[in-house]
């Protein structure tokens, strides 16, 4: 059975500029890394593979140098990766993203689950998940913290919700976007990273996909990203000074003055 | 013809390592640096990862890395702590490329593949009580016996003495002959006659082991000994190009653990209402880190160079060597200056830098003997031969 990781390679820091052409993110000179979130679900993926067999293969849509990025992912042991590069993919939103993706899976022939991270740490939308699992018409739950059970009927998770989890079960194939706290990623080893540097990485164009430029990149998105900016801290700080016992009252008399209590 | 871009396999194995030593090492370093001791599973995740053979040929059970690759890995295990470099030091370049160098493919087989697998653990036994710096006075004796040599004599200061599985020793087998009376034998620790014990008390590179053993009539194969009878002392030097090549990559390491502690408790610590970083003088001492690691950095990566072209490295690498073990253990000694008497305590990590560095200007040639020998190549007194055999180049034939 395969499993399909969707990854996305993010900047390392979260102080980027934006192109003001396309409202993207500009990554030029910005140490480039696997989203972290990613890295959860390619580890999921390859405990899958460890207990039922089957092969793991990284999808990631980007510009080239996302390479590296699958790249690293075959050195942590997936066993292909294909990457979804194109001048018309350029600005795409989370739903010419999700549609990219889904064409793509589309020529991957059969799969039984598909894994993504929560959210990547640049866009934090959460959205491209669950979009690419409506798209492809197959179930998803969203925020899995654990996998319970994995089967041939379907696979039962824990999905984290406001002041709990849900057990969920659904059927395959399905999606799943997953948290950090469901494993401790593997580091890569020496093998896996020789194995990555020898390994073919097929690049898919929109032409390979069949898509039509109007379904893809700045073009094919519903949502336009108008500025994108690191928010000022706001707000002075003020510095209670004194005793403990006198900068506890003094507290909470502000914070009562307040209305906060 | 310059390149100073790293391959992303580089890349990868920089990053690989990186997070092991944040992630595996470094949350453990105090508590093992205090008790002058370490969890030996560390060896087990070393081989899992093939860091204990990655820059062995992959006909040997290796990575197949280039030297540069055996420079990153020092320089990120270093960082953390000087005791794992030590393991690359000893294992890799000491014994693991010793053997490569000088082995026949027989022995190769037989023992640096399991050195690459990380099934055995290797060291290097040169240093005796009353041989150091002049290791041509070891008194070491090997006497032929049949198919067999008998060894006798101790051996200190040995790193991995109490750990390691395969020890490259030297012992004289002509005991008239001088330097030229010295060969070189691979000693299994399950060998009768053989003995270790641990060294306590070390002021730095305590969560690594560092000890002696005795050779008691300690019975050989003729076929364990590496090159020719009387080639030992040339094979001694050789592997202490590789040796020294892997304390100089570390120190850069090092210098980059002093510099960031450095910087982040200069911008911290404020006197006379700013941040000490504001203060000239403190800014000096970082500067100095800087420039140091850049330019150990530079002469590592051109005996790195010189390595991966096959060409004799001697004098580069013990330039390398003599600069970055004086520049670390200088960074070290100023990151304490900087963070004061916080510095002088063990609640930051930059006493253990300090107390670490020391021993790279001891051993695998003191700076005193660094400073000899490059002034005997400046004047010409000194002039590398070539050897029987070379370090192969890299790309590896395969
Ligand atoms: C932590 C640690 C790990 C080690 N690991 C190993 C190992 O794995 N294998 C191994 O074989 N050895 C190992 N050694 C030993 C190390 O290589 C020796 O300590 C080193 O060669 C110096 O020898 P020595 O200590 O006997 O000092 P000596 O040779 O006695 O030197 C004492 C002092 O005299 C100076 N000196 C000596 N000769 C001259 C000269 N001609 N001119 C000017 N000054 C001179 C030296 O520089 C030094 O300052 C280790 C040492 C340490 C501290």
């Amino acid at each position: 059975m395969r499993y399909i990781v969707c990854m996305k390679q993010v900047p390392e820091t979260t102080e980027v500029d934006i192109d003001p052409e396309t409202g993207t993110l500009l990554r030029e000179g910005i140490p480039s890394i696997i989203n972290p979130f990613d890295e959860y679900a390619i580890e999921e993926a390859l405990q899958f593979r460890e207990e039922r067999g089957g092969e793991v293969t990284v999808l990631s849509m980007g510009p080239p140098q996302a390479e590296e990025a699958l790249r690293e992912a075959v050195a942590m042991g997936a066993d292909g990766a294909i990457l979804l590069s194109d001048p018309a993919f350029r600005g795409s939103d989370t739903l010419a993203t999700a549609r990219t993706l889904a064409a793509a899976v589309g020529k991957m022939g059969d799969y039984s689950v598909i894994l993504c991270g929560k959210q990547a740490i640049d866009g934090d939308t959460a959205q491209v998940g669950p979009e690419l699992a409506e798209l492809l018409d197959i179930p998803h739950v969203a925020d899995v913290r654990e996998v319970r059970e994995i089967t041939e009927e379907g696979i039962t998770v824990e999905r984290m919700i406001e002041g709990g989890y849900e057990i969920v079960k659904a059927p395959l194939p399905a999606l799943v976007t997953v948290l950090k706290d469901i494993n401790e990623p593997r580091l890569a080893n020496m093998q896996g990273i020789m194995r990555a540097n020898q390994t073919e990485i097929p690049t898919w164009g929109i032409d390979h996909l069949g898509m039509s430029s109007s379904d893809a990149g700045l073009e094919g998105s519903a949502t336009e990203v108008i500025d994108v900016f690191t928010p000022e801290v706001g707000g002075e700080g003020e510095m209670i000074e004194g005793e403990p016992r006198d900068q506890a009252k003094a507290l909470a008399g502000k914070l009562r003055d307040a209305g906060v209590i | 013809m310059m390149d100073f871009n790293l391959t992303s396999e580089q890349k990868m194995v920089q990053d690989m390592v990186h997070r092991f030593a944040e992630q595996e090492l470094a949350p453990n370093i105090e508590e093992w640096d205090e008790a002058e001791a370490f969890d030996l599973s560390v060896f087990d995740r070393m081989a899992e990862l093939g860091l204990l053979g990655h820059c062995f040929p992959t006909k040997y059970g290796g990575g197949g890395m280039d030297y540069i690759t055996l420079a990153l890995v020092c320089e990120e295990l270093e960082r953390v702590d000087t005791s794992f470099r030590v393991v690359m030091s000893v294992h890799i370049g000491l014994c693991g490329l010793g053997i490569l160098q000088w082995g026949t493919e027989e022995q190769k087989h037989k023992h640096l593949t399991p050195l690459a697998t990380g099934e055995k653990l290797g060291t290097f036994g040169l240093t005796e009580p009353n041989a150091g710096s002049d290791a041509a006075a070891i008194e070491t004796v090997a006497e032929r016996d049949g198919d067999e040599y008998v060894l006798n004599g101790e051996k200190m200061w040995i790193s991995l003495a109490d750990t390691a599985d395969t020890f490259l020793v030297f012992a004289r087998t002509d005991p008239s002959a001088g330097h030229r009376g010295i060969s070189a034998f691979i000693v299994d620790r399950e060998m009768p006659g053989f003995e270790s014990e641990e060294i306590h008390g070390k002021m730095g590179i305590r969560a690594g082991d560092t000890g002696s053993f005795t050779l008691q009539d300690c019975r050989v194969p003729a076929e364990n000994l590496l090159g020719e009878e009387g080639e030992g002392f040339k094979i001694a030097m050789s592997c202490i190009d590789n040796g020294r090549y892997t304390v100089a990559a570390g120190t850069v390491g090092l210098i980059r653990a002093c510099l960031e502690a450095s910087t982040q408790y200069a911008m911290e610590r404020e006197t006379f209402g700013k941040p000490i970083a504001e203060h000239q003088l403190v800014q000096q001492m970082i500067a100095h880190m800087t420039r140091d690691e850049e330019i150990t950095r530079l002469l590592v990566y051109k005996a790195g160079w010189l390595k991966n072209e096959g060409v004799r490295n001697t004098r580069e690498t013990s330039l390398a060597k003599w600069y970055g073990c004086d520049a670390s253990f200088r960074a070290a000694e100023n990151a304490v200056q900087i963070h004061g008497a916080y510095g002088y305590s063990n609640e930051y990590p930059v006493e253990r830098y300090l107390r670490n560095s020391k021993g790279a200007v001891i051993y695998e040639g003191s700076a005193e003997i660094q400073t000899l020998l490059q002034a005997s190549y400046a004047l010409g007194v000194r002039k590398d031969k070539p050897v029987r055999c070379e370090l192969p180049g890299w790309p590896y034939e395969e």
